[in-house]
């Protein structure tokens, strides 16, 4: 193994693999791959519906299909990379990271690399970080755990289910085990809209008549050694549930499917910055992170809805990697600040070196509730560059927009880029 | 021509989830709007008519390091085969290798569909 | 037909066990456990605070274990190998008009034998802990208080009193007990034990077991205390524990640094009838983050990895009973052990050993073994430790929970050693498998695997915590 590489990426799943691929692809040479699991591809291994790759591939795969077209250019291009071996540690010293991992084969070893690509993923939010009240029986799921047993060993880890939570993974799971057998008595979602894709809704709740109820929690969860029911009730506009409106549900499972928070751990342990709004590293327009040489992709940045986007942005960050680790990029001259405004909650990146952009620049964000009918508008410093209409924007899918440089270069004092949404014209 | 039936639809081709609306008319004919490609009109067309979905489920795997390996209709099947379908594959059980792609099971459950593997297992 | 038979393997039942197990009995020495581990009742969901002492009424049997139990607490934490730490107590006092009861506190705490005891002043208590509300105007220094981690405690204590030869039966539940002519015959739900001398440490179900031999009854009043755990992110938020004094909010709710380095708030004091219910509420939880709170400049409520409920067994009384029943000779009581259970735990076993040895004396055994070696955790350890650990077994280098970085090699141990797990929560609390941020979301399945693979089991059949608490309830399609 060599001790010594350019580019070390933390993570084989859609992420880790894009960012290896396009690094190869634009030259980089000595690339290290670790991935924690027994196989390359991450959670898309258990992500066994379809619906993946239609922007990539412009055709309709499955999770591990998706994955294996990655898998099949990491073989080719010959780039190594290690299996069930976790990082403890990354610290950075002057020009080189030291990345320190374990694994079976080699115990405990160091890896010097001249940069680190971020690829961790996320994990689920947890019963006990939701805060539910009532007992803590078996039969308690994170909607991720259910699918891993469902998809990955063809065990059930359930008969009578209840949702909580309308994220993509809990709209999926609900058809998956309806398929298999169980049967999925609700989805509850605390929010007066849906977290996941709409088509998802369709083809995975009302393709089944599973009944989604918006605005609605679980409350508390009896059962004492396996989960034997739980109360739902209605919430108020403040989230509060509204007293009244309690419905025992019985059951002998809770999938949870309440958000994902990405795995900044070794990130903060490093020193990298975090945005509070995403809980992923503050990066620029390399994909860079506060740490000079230490780029972030994926669902480590930020929650992703489509894996298409995840795979685009850690092309992205592999190139930029690649980049740095063959030194001489362009000079930081002229940064810019990325701002949001009128219901964006945040962007990625943050920061923009206008030297650094190749033609253009994607901007990635989310809004924080439903917006119908307004505009999409893009300052730069006071001036609108860009104002589109959109029908319909919603929390749980991601948008993007991008950025031509030759439209920045227009502007030598620019200073702030924001991006809003606007009711009137 | 006076229409007969107005259905709004959420397209399930893409991610984007096209608000469509489909206007039936007496002579049999559909007028398709909000779609925003053409996979969006088909989809409509067949949602009113025959709508059909793909499956993606497991079978058994006797001696490899996991259980089951994905599997999945190569195309759309029609969606009252669904159940169907799950059922045929219930005593299903495959050995290794299996080749990504692989014919697991020819015309599932009568629908002219072949199951194929969605991952290769050594 | 046994000497001695503990019904109860939580922390005071493997205590008195451990030192029964000093003693050489002819017949033996057994431990009942109704549940399918140790330490699945009280002891798993309390502080874990080993208190100085200065709460108790002086005189009282809880004054005079706690003082004792605390000293010994540390040459037991050696011996036995778990994790404890002195960092002090803090008790918080927020008005003036309260520096009596402050006073009053410390004047006890004397009395009680507490030593290193004083008051500090506001600027004291924000050098020492910059954290704790600025409203905290003085407070009562209790340098001898401290952190354990109490599953460590019941564990160390019921191994090493295996390792010494001391019979547990899990899933034992005591159905009936009667009265024979050698001593006490046990109906439980795994068949008939007899015993000389019956030990009754069973906790919240102590009245019940005293009641089937007794005229003079026991009531024994299950006491919900609600808890919530913060991630290791906050952790060093607070370095003492930090008590309050009893205010016009109620008693206190205390916030303190875990022994395994989590921030913990808790408890609430809500007496309850059922004895199960182990229920966290909404208003529990608001309640605890509202009153402890008051000693805190600001809760870290995003930082919530879990919040749990436990139930001391609150005797009517107030005071632990501990002595022989007077119409059951040969019955022990050792009945509403609540706080301070847990610190009087190692004072307890000594004070019951005593009891039994007099009633049935036996000399001391030559090969007591007085040392037991905890799980090895790779989180610990330093480098060459790592290193010699992998060397020994390479499954110490496969991380099976990430968060908390435990390891195949740990689990593997957990599971054979003596007394070793056979359910997850048991694997999660010897090793801390699944304790983490992710609460088990990523290393469930893997631990269950392990433990399936260790046991000769399928993985159907591993469960949570025993009983019906399956993981997995079948295979796909079955019900197709």
């Amino acid at each position: 193994m060599d001790k010594r590489v350019d580019i070390l990426i933390v993570g084989g799943g859609p992420a880790g693999l894009a960012a290896a691929v396009a690094a190869k692809k634009s030259g980089a040479d000595r690339i290290l791959i670790l991935e924690r699991d027994e196989e390359l591809g991450g959670i898309l291994n258990q992500c066994i519906h379809n619906g993946f790759g239609l922007h990539t591939f412009k055709e309709e795969l499955t999770g591990p299909e998706y994955a294996s077209r990655y898998i099949w250019q990491v073989e080719e291009l010959g780039i190594p990379y290690l299996l069930q071996t976790i990082v403890i540690d990354i610290s950075a010293s002057e020009a080189v990271k030291l990345v320190t991992a374990i694994n079976k084969e080699n115990g405990i070893f160091t890896i010097e690399a001249k940069a680190v690509v971020l690829a961790m993923g996320c994990r689920e939010r947890s019963r006990g970080a939701l805060n539910i009240p009532g007992y803590r029986p078996a039969g308690i799921y994170s909607a991720g755990t259910a699918q891993r047993y469902v998809n990955m060993e063809g065990r059930m880890p359930g008969k009578e289910v209840v949702v909580l939570g309308s994220g993509d993974i809990g709209l999926i799971m609900a058809r998956r085990m309806t398929l298999e057998g169980a049967k999925v008595k609700m989805v509850a979602e605390l929010m007066p809209y849906s977290g996941g894709l709409k088509r998802n809704i369709v083809q995975c709740l009302e393709d089944y008549g599973i009944p989604l109820k918006l605005s609605h929690t679980v409350i508390d969860i009896d059962g004492r050694e396996r989960v034997k029911g739980v109360t739902v009730a209605e919430a108020d506009e403040n989230r509060k549930p509204i007293p009244g409106t309690e419905e025992y549900i019985s059951c002998d499972t809770l999938l949870l499917s309440c958000g994902l928070i990405p795995e900044n751990e070794l990130s903060v342990g490093l020193g990298v910055s975090l945005n509070p709004v995403t809980a992923g590293p503050v990066v620029n327009e390399s994909l860079e992170t506060s740490v000079e040489g230490v780029f972030a992709c994926g669902n480590v940045l930020h929650v992703h809805d489509l894996v298409d986007y995840v795979s685009e942005e850690a092309c992205s960050a592999g190139e930029h990697a690649a980049a740095y680790a063959r030194g001489g990029r362009p000079a930081e001259e002229h940064k810019v600040t990325l701002k949001c405004a009128g219901g964006v909650r945040y962007t990625v990146p943050s920061l923009i070196c206008v030297e650094r952009i190749d033609k253009e620049q994607v901007v990635r964000f989310r809004v924080g509730s439903v917006y119908k009918d307004v505009f999409l508008t893009v300052y730069y410093n006071n001036t609108v560059v860009i104002k589109q209409k959109k029908r319909v924007l919603l929390p749980g899918e991601m948008e993007q927009i991008k950025l031509k440089k030759v439209e920045m270069e227009k502007f030598p004092d620019l200073k702030t880029i924001t991006v809003a949404i606007e009711r009137e014209g | 021509m006076a229409s007969m039936d107005k259905k709004e639809l959420i397209c399930i081709c893409c991610p984007i989830g096209c608000v469509i609306t489909v206007t039936s008319h007496e002579d049999g004919t559909l007028d398709v709007k909000g779609n925003s490609c053409k996979r969006g009109e088909e989809y409509a067309n067949k949602e009113l008519t025959a709508p059909t979905r793909i499956v993606t489920t497991t079978v058994r795997v006797r001696g490899a390091s996991r259980p089951v390996v994905p599997v999945k209709t190569k195309c759309d099947i029609p969606k009252d085969k669904v159940m169907e379908c799950i059922k045929a594959l219930k005593e299903i059980e495959v050995t290794p290798p299996i080749r990504l792609g692989e014919t697991i099971v020819a015309n599932v459950a009568d629908t002219g569909v072949d199951i194929v593997a969605t991952k290769a297992v050594e | 037909m046994y000497d001695v038979i503990v019904i109860g393997a939580g922390v005071t039942g493997a205590a008195i066990a451990r030192e029964l197990s000093k003693y050489e009995y002819e017949g033996k020495v057994a431990v009942l456990e109704r549940a399918s581990d140790i330490c699945e009742g009280t002891s798993k969901a309390n502080s874990g605070i080993v208190h100085a002492g200065h709460d108790a009424t002086p005189g009282t049997l809880k004054a005079k274990l706690n003082v004792l139990g605390n000293q010994r607490m540390e040459q037991l934490s050696k011996e036995l190998d778990f994790p404890f730490k002195r960092n002090g107590t803090l008790v918080l006092c927020f008005d003036g008009k309260d520096r009596d009861k402050m006073q009053e506190l410390l004047k006890k705490g004397r009395l009680n034998g507490v030593e290193g005891l004083r008051i500090i002043e506001a600027e004291e208590i924000q050098r020492l802990e910059p954290n704790v509300s600025n409203e905290a105007c003085a407070a009562l220094y209790a340098p001898s208080g401290g952190i354990v981690c109490p599953f460590g405690l019941t564990a160390a204590l019921a191994e090493n009193a295996c390792e010494n030869g001391v019979e547990f039966y899990l899933n034992t539940k005591v159905e009936r007990i009667r009265k024979s002519p050698a001593g006490y015959v046990l109906q439980t739900s795994a068949g008939i034990f007899e015993s000389q001398i019956i030990v009754n440490a069973a906790g919240l179900y102590a009245d019940a077991l005293h009641n089937m031999v007794s005229e003079k009854k026991l009531h024994i009043v299950p006491r919900k205390g609600e808890y919530c755990l913060f991630d290791k992110a906050v952790g060093g938020y607070v370095s003492h524990t930090i008590f309050q004094l009893p205010t016009r909010y109620g008693k206190g709710v205390l916030v303190t640094p875990t022994v395994h380095g989590n921030l913990m708030m808790g408890p609430t004091a809500v007496d309850i009838e059922d004895k199960e219910g182990t229920n966290t509420t909404e208003e529990g939880i608001a309640d605890l983050l509202k009153r402890g709170g008051l000693s805190i400049k600001r809760v870290p409520a995003e930082k919530i990895i879990t919040s749990f409920a436990g139930l001391r067994a609150h005797e009517d009384g107030g005071d632990f009973v501990i002595e022989e029943v007077e119409d059951a000779q040969g019955f022990i009581d050792v009945a509403g052990i609540e706080s301070p259970g847990l610190t009087c735990a190692p004072a307890i076993g000594e004070y019951v050993a005593g009891m039994v040895l007099e009633r049935l004396p036996a000399p001391k055994k030559v090969d007591f073994k007085a040392c037991r070696e905890a799980i090895r955790g790779m989180a610990d350890a330093d480098e060459e430790e790592r290193k010699a650990l992998i060397e020994k077994n390479p499954a110490y280098a496969n991380v099976i929970c990430r968060c908390e970085l435990v390891t195949e090699g740990e689990i593997m141990d957990a599971i054979h050693r003596p007394l070793g797990a056979t359910t997850l929560d048991g694997v999660k609390r010897r090793t801390r498998a699944g304790m983490g941020r992710c609460q088990s979301g990523f290393c469930a399945p893997k631990t269950v695997e392990i433990l399936a693979r260790e046991l000769g089991k399928d993985i159907g059949e591993i469960t949570k915590s025993g009983g019906s608490s399956m993981f997995l309830t079948g295979y796909d399609k079955a019900e197709v």
